[in-house]
Order: structure tokens, then sequence, then C-alpha cells
């Protein structure tokens, strides 16, 4: 989902930065609030980081001739809400543009406004309006994670498209263009992150249900449904 | 075991839908989808479009991996790392949660 180094002109790699610099330093504030408050909950947000770096290497080929990687971040958002998820992403959006030269430091801010941020906000918007409405808990953890990496390439779509409208057509030619590298591909995609994410809070579940009560992510009630259900 | 059965049928699904691809397009190399969007920015630009990093500070503290084994070995290291920590906390929580 990366946009290279230098393929956003300006003003738009600086208005990207604009847009995601105060939403990192308010998920770092969320983090250390966190970490100080619930210690104990260190390691699942660990594993919500680990989950990240794991699906944002796995460079997958798609049913449109070119590959691309999950995001991963439907699970940070679900367990510890956007903000966080933004400060997890840029970790790992760090780490490939200064040691692959995937995506970029001027790009950085665009990079994590459209997968550290929009597309975990999505998820987390997803994840709760399904709970409310009753919806089995992991058909909601899968359409959260489905579309947090589905809206990702959308954005970079959209942020593409921004920054290079076409001639003839406009911004619109150009999103179309761009959708069909970014949105089209990524299909197949996020439905199987979805799918992997639904398996992986299969496992939290069984293993570290406790947590989830405590982040406000699932009711007690809920749980109970859900564990008699799975038994 | 439900929630495995249904994960098994999606990735059947997908490795069924990445050989559709293949067959659909017998000539690509599976390039990144990245790499895609900038020939998009040329053909919208009409080729004039240069990145302007190429020669400023930014690619200077940066690291360029010196091939594509390199990078291959940068992303294996990146999903290991991600793997351990995954591995390492599911099993402490499941043998803590044994000892219980």
């Amino acid at each position: 989902m990366h946009i290279f180094e230098g393929f956003l002109p300006s003003p738009w790699w600086q208005l990207w930065f604009v847009f995601s610099i105060p939403v990192i330093f308010f998920g770092m504030y969320r983090l250390n609030k966190l970490v100080s408050e619930k210690r104990e909950l260190l390691p699942l947000l660990a594993v919500a980081g680990a989950f990240i770096f794991v699906l944002s290497s796995l460079k997958l080929p798609s049913v449109t001739g070119s590959s691309s990687h999950p995001t991963g971040t439907g699970m940070a958002a679900i367990l510890f809400g956007p903000a966080i998820a933004a400060v997890l992403s840029t970790i790992v959006l760090l780490y490939q543009s200064i040691f692959l030269a995937h995506g970029g430091l001027t790009t950085l801010g665009a990079n994590v406004a459209s997968m550290g941020i929009i597309g975990p906000v999505a998820a987390y918007v997803i994840y709760k309006a399904g709970m409310k409405a009753n919806i089995n808990f992991y058909v909601v953890v899968f359409l959260a994670a489905t579309f947090a990496d589905w809206i990702t390439y959308v954005v970079t779509s959209l942020q593409l498209a921004l920054a290079f409208p076409a001639e003839v057509g406009g911004f619109v030619a150009s999103l179309k263009a761009f959708m069909v590298v970014f949105a089209t591909t990524q299909v197949p995609l996020a439905i199987m992150e979805g799918a992997l994410t639904a398996l992986i809070f299969k496992y939290v579940i069984q293993v570290k249900s406790d947590a989830l009560v405590e982040l406000n992510v699932i009711t007690e009630s809920v749980l109970n449904k859900i564990k008699g259900v799975g038994q | 075991m439900k929630g495995e059965a249904i994960f098994a049928v999606i990735a059947i699904l997908f490795i069924a839908s990445f050989f559709y691809g293949m067959a659909a397009n017998p000539d690509s190399e599976f390039g990144g989808a990245d790499g895609q969007a900038e020939d998009v920015i040329a053909e919208i630009t009409d080729g004039e479009y240069e990145e302007w990093t190429s020669d400023s500070w930014v690619n200077s503290v940066k690291f360029e991996p010196p091939g594509g084994e390199t990078e291959s070995l940068l992303f294996a290291l990146q999903a290991a790392i991600g793997a351990l920590v995954l591995g390492y906390f599911f099993g402490y929580y499941k043998g803590k949660g044994q000892s219980e």
C-alpha cells in the first residue's frame, strides 16, 4: 500500500503529515496511559503489534496479476482503539521505509494516514456498530478487519488521485485508475485477512478472554455467549 | 473447530483465486501494486513526473537493500520477529491458563 518515496508532490506530503502527527501523538499518550495503568496487558499489545509486523511482511499475489500485502491493523484497532493502532503501524512503516526502501519517509504521513489511521478507524466503527447490532462476534471481527485492510487501499488510491488529477477527467478519472491498481487487487487479500484476524481472536478468547472484558472490547455477557456457543 | 474450518475454506478459495490470477494474466510477474501505481502516475502525467526526492537528504538516511535477496531476507526477518512474539505470548498465556 505504500506510496513510494518522492511520489507525492508538495503540498500533499506535508498535508498528510499535518493529518497524521496529532493522531500519533494522541496514540502515544493513550499507549503510555495503558501501559502505566494496565501493565498486565502489555503482552497483548505486543501480540497486536506483532500481528501487524507479520501481516505487512507478506506480499501475496492476487487475481489482478500484481501482489500486495495485508495490513493487520484490524486486531489492534478492535483491542486498543485506532489511536494506538496508528502508533503500532507507524513503527512497522518506519521499519519498512528505512530498511527495505518500501514506502518512504516523506510519504510516511500519507502512509500512516491510510494504514494507521483511516483503516483502523473504519475497523473500530464497524466493530462497535456490529456489536451494538448484536451480530455474531466473529462475523463482526471478520468484517472489521476486512474493511480495515480494504479501506486502507482505497485511501491510498484517493491520496494519489488527489495529488495526480488526470488532465482529462480530473480527480475522478485518476481515482478510477488508481482504484484498479489498489482496491481491486486488495479485495481477496482483505477477505483473507479478515478470516485470519477472526481466527486469531478465537485464540485470544481461548487463552486470555478476561483481557477483552478489561479493555471493554466485549461485555461479560457477550463473552459467556461466545464461550457457550463455541464449546 | 468451526473457526478453523471456515478459515480453511477461505484459504483454499484464496489459493484458487491465485491460480485463476496466474491463468488470467500469464505474463504477469506479480510485481508490487505500488510499482503499478508508478506506471499509472507516469501515464497521467505523460511521464513528466519525477520523484522529487531522488537526490535529496531523504535517500541518504535510508538503507537501500543491495539486491532482491537481501530484501527478502529483511522481509523474512520482519515476519520472523512478528511470529516469534505472537507464538511466545500465546504460549505464555496458554501455559499460564493450564497451571492455574
